[in-house]
């Protein structure tokens, strides 16, 4: 911290900046130990060297799809490289932001910065509160110096020196009778150490909105009503110290959902792409009272408990499934996924009731439908041009062993494909309104019509305010830190050859070298009250 | 006008800054050309003059505003430096100068021309980035160039301007268009321009960091006569350098923090480790590395220097590479 040259407070270098350490003696003792270990861990050049380290290991997790973020596409590549895949997974790389040698290095980094900054803030204080030191003896010595000789007597010339250095505000004390030492700048290592002691702020304010937030994910087709329960989620993650159990009562309906996609613009890259996103819903509160909120992208909903997000939409078709007799077995609006930016959405349609086995429907719903032979049946348009509904049947177990199972896909392991006339297996493709009937006395299947989905997420995080606080009072030091010059500066008088007349000597120390120090000492020198 | 008009006029205004410009860069690097090479005399000069300062100066006597003048000029600054410059040389530059300001308004009118194309914020796709950046950089140069002397850099800042435009025009052109709904908000307006202007000026850190490079290499060899004499010394070049991070890395903080804002409004969550955040915070951290490093007693000024320029490839990556090849929620390119 200290620049070469810096001759004030050499108290104050960094713990161990100097990181030579002590000589390693072979009686060091666990004691001697620990503190060499301490010295060379709070030293700043073990605060760059983990500096450097982490912004390297941030970097595999922008290049490696990370689990937290999109599980499916981590799943594919680790089965996509079967050699790599399980051992990356197992150093973490998919989970680089919650890897233990991730922790251990800003762990690590911010013990040192705790370490450092401890010492510095006891050095700073004392400082802050002391006087200038006595200016040395030799001011040639000093980076930057000038001498003149004046009019006036030594004394009237050092009290006139006195005002200007006080007038460019510097701290003045004069030690004797024939110096002046000033000072100025103290804020530059406030600032600085703001700026680091802000920054654990933003660390503490980071884990507390960990282990008290919590996410979860619901899909609410329009019409519907979304009842803030845990189980009413389709996923839910709290943090560690979350209570899942003690949500807020409240409800959302889904009242509308508006979608605009791009029509004009035929660029590559542009068609079709999204333009805006409404949600209309009702929202009631625990006491009944309701009211209308609108949900949009950057437009969130605050409940009290979470923040009510709308983070995607897509389609529900609404299917209907009869048996042999016309008895309706399933009638629901099935939300389905889309996949890309045209929306084809993949989805299943699950029919337990089926006779004389547990029905299955797997497929693909398409706003704009256009099935070819190459890329088989995909949309062209994310809006309902031409809605289809194109699926492939099975019967059989429909929840194998009871496992779990994504309501979006269809686990045919205990399946059969329901047989089709030529194909090999049956293919269904229906536009809103058509029926069709399955083989063998099976019943049927109707495509209703469909209706939109808003995919809401609902958030809280109790430690948003803090490090949203923290990283601007962070920033704020930071400023200061980089901003302000501090400055010592040197006055000595003495009586010139002729009488009346006096020399004037300053002498200038910056801390960094200080481009601007000696213009500061000619201006010191050229103010109203300086010699003259 | 209708938006074709505006949309023609703002391409027809770039195509002419890059004209301009090249000529501008032309009469840089001329001017650089026809600079005597004299800094060692002038140096030894100055020297001799700084060796017996005090004397002259007590002599003066009353006037402590002469001294001041005289060593003004002899402060250790870049127009100390300065070689001694030919009638030619002088005019290459005001040539230079001349044509970088109108460059500067040209692009300055291109960035306007295609805000009213699309009726919006021009920050909304890889070309417009590009576009607005150049912009700042221009701008960042041209304000600084009327604190202090910096012909000799233009060549250094209208070289990089010029790939980023041309790149910008052939490569990343995006017709205008409405913006996807995550991006339509204030934030938007003060994330990326922040991020731009920070952008711009680590560029023109990054170039006066590799001069200092080269030119620490070459004082260190001894070398004299070669091209870079006509430039500031090392030590100056270095500190230049370091002023414009000084300015650009506090830009950059508040860039990402104004950006987790945006992103809690529009994505939940202020912090997601998409690709793009994960860079945002790697030049973050490559750069407070840098101010470290420069803080560091027993590191070189050299080493630093490198953790900036890596920074700077950070920031280029961020741009060139993270934009479009990666998967993310930033996925905006337009490409
Ligand atoms: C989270 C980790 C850290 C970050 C992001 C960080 C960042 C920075 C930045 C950007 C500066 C430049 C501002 C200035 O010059 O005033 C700085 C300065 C400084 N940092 Fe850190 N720092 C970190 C950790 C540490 C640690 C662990 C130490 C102690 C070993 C430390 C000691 C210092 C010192 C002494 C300065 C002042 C340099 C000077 O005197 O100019 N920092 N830090």
């Amino acid at each position: 911290m200290s620049a070469p040259g810096d001759t004030r407070a050499p108290e104050a270098t960094d713990g161990g900046g100097r990181s030579g350490g002590p000589p390693v003696q072979p009686s060091l003792g666990v004691l001697g130990w620990a503190r060499f270990v301490w010295r060379q861990l709070t030293s700043m050049r073990t605060a760059l060297f983990l500096l450097l380290l982490l912004a390297v290991a941030a970097i595999p997790g922008s290049t490696f799809p990370q689990r937290s973020i999109d599980a499916a596409r981590t799943a594919q590549w680790i089965s996509d490289h079967p050699t790599a895949g399980p051992i990356l997974d197992d150093l973490g790389f998919f989970e680089v932001y919650a890897s233990p040698w991730f922790a251990a290095i800003y762990l690590l980094l911010f013990v040192s910065l705790i370490g450092c900054v401890v010492p510095r803030t006891r050095v700073h204080w004392r400082q802050v509160r002391s006087v200038p030191p006595r200016a040395p003896r030799r001011l040639e010595r000093l980076p930057a110096h000038r001498e003149v000789v004046v009019d006036g007597t030594p004394e009237e010339v050092r009290e006139r020196l006195r005002g200007a250095l006080r007038r460019r505000r510097y701290r003045v004390h004069a030690h004797d009778d024939t110096s002046l030492s000033g000072e100025k700048g103290y804020l530059k290592e406030t600032g600085n150490l703001v700026f680091h002691v802000a920054l654990v702020g933003v660390l503490v304010g980071v884990a507390w909105g960990h282990l008290l937030g919590w996410r979860g994910d619901v899909i609410v087709p329009v019409g519907s009503t979304f009842a803030n329960t845990l189980s009413r989620y389709d996923t839910f993650s709290p943090g560690p110290w979350v209570d899942p159990n003690d949500l807020d009562p409240y409800t959302l309906r889904l009242d509308r959902m508006d979608v605009a996609f791009e029509t004009e613009d035929t660029g590559p890259g542009q068609f079709g792409q999204p333009r805006d996103f409404r949600a209309s819903t009702t929202f009631t509160d625990g006491d009944g009272t309701e009211r209308s909120e609108e949900i949009a992208v950057n437009h969130p909903l605050e409940t009290g408990d979470g923040t009510v997000f709308l983070l995607g939409n897509g389609y529900a078709p609404r299917v209907t499934v009869r048996d042999a007799e016309g008895t309706v077995i399933y009638s629901d609006a099935t939300a389905f996924l889309p996949e890309d930016n045209f929306y084809t959405s993949v989805g299943a349609v699950k029919v337990p009731g089926a006779v004389p086995e547990p029905l299955g429907f797997a497929g693909f719903f398409l706003p704009t439908g256009v099935i070819d032979d190459e890329r088989g049946p995909h949309s062209v348009f994310p809006d309902t041009l031409d809605p289809q509904l194109a699926l492939t049947a099975f019967e059989g177990e429909l929840f194998p062993g009871g496992r779990p199972q994504s309501v979006y896909t269809l686990d045919t392991e205990a399946m059969e494909p329901l047989p089709g006339d030529e194909a090999d297996q049956l293919r269904i493709l229906l536009r809103p309104g058509e029926t069709f009937e399955l083989p063998g006395d099976r019943g049927s299947i109707t495509f209703d019509g469909v209706e939109r989905f808003a995919g809401l997420s609902i958030r809280t995080d109790p430690g948003k305010t803090l490090t949203l606080v923290a990283a601007l009072t962070s920033l704020t030091g930071l400023v200061a830190s980089l901003v302000v010059r501090r400055r010592r500066l040197f006055v000595r008088v003495g009586p010139a050859d002729e009488a009346g007349r006096t020399v004037v000597a300053v002498g200038g120390l910056a801390k960094d070298d200080d481009e601007g120090m000696d213009d500061e000492l000619a201006a010191v020198l050229t103010t109203d009250e300086g010699p003259r | 006008m209708t938006e074709t008009t505006f949309a023609q006029l703002s391409t027809l205004s770039a195509y002419s800054a890059i004209g301009v410009l090249t000529l501008a860069m032309i009469a840089y690097a001329f001017y650089l050309a026809r600079l005597a090479p004299a800094r060692d005399e002038r140096r030894e000069q100055e020297a001799a003059r700084r060796a017996t300062p005090e004397r002259e100066l007590v002599g003066v006597g009353g006037g402590a505003d002469q001294d001041h003048e005289a060593d003004r000029a002899g402060a250790a600054g870049p127009t100390s430096e300065m070689p001694v410059e030919s009638a030619g040389a002088r005019k290459a530059a005001g040539i230079g100068w001349t044509l970088t300001l109108l460059g500067t308004v040209l692009v300055v009118a291109a960035v306007a021309l295609r805000a009213a194309e699309v009726h919006r914020w021009p920050l909304g796709n890889m070309y417009e980035f590009a576009l607005v950046g150049s912009m700042f950089t221009l701008l960042a140069y041209v304000g600084w160039s009327f604190r202090r002397d910096l012909r000799w850099l233009g060549v250094f800042v209208v070289v990089p301007v010029l790939v980023v435009l041309g790149t910008a025009e052939t490569v990343w052109y995006t017709e205008a268009s409405q913006l996807m709904p995550s991006l339509q908000s204030v934030w938007l307006a003060i994330h990326v321009t922040v991020a731009t202007v920070a952008v711009a000026i680590f560029t023109i850190g990054a170039a006066l960091g590799g001069l200092y490079l080269v030119q620490d290499r070459i004082e260190a060899r001894g070398g004299t006569r070669s091209f870079m004499a006509r430039l500031p010394s090392a030590r100056a070049l270095e500190r230049l350098s370091y002023m414009t991070h000084v300015v650009a890395f506090p830009l950059w903080t508040f860039t990402v923090i104004v950006g987790a804002i945006w992103a809690r409004q529009a994505w939940g969550a202020y912090w997601n480790w998409d690709p793009k955040e994960v860079w945002s915070f790697v030049i973050w951290v490559v750069y407070a590395a840098y101010l470290h490093a420069r803080a560091t007693t027993g590191w070189k000024r050299q080493n630093a220097t490198w953790i900036a320029l890596a920074g700077f490839v950070c920031v280029v990556l961020n741009f060139a590479v993270v934009n479009v090849y990666f998967v993310g929620q930033h996925s905006y390119s337009g490409l």
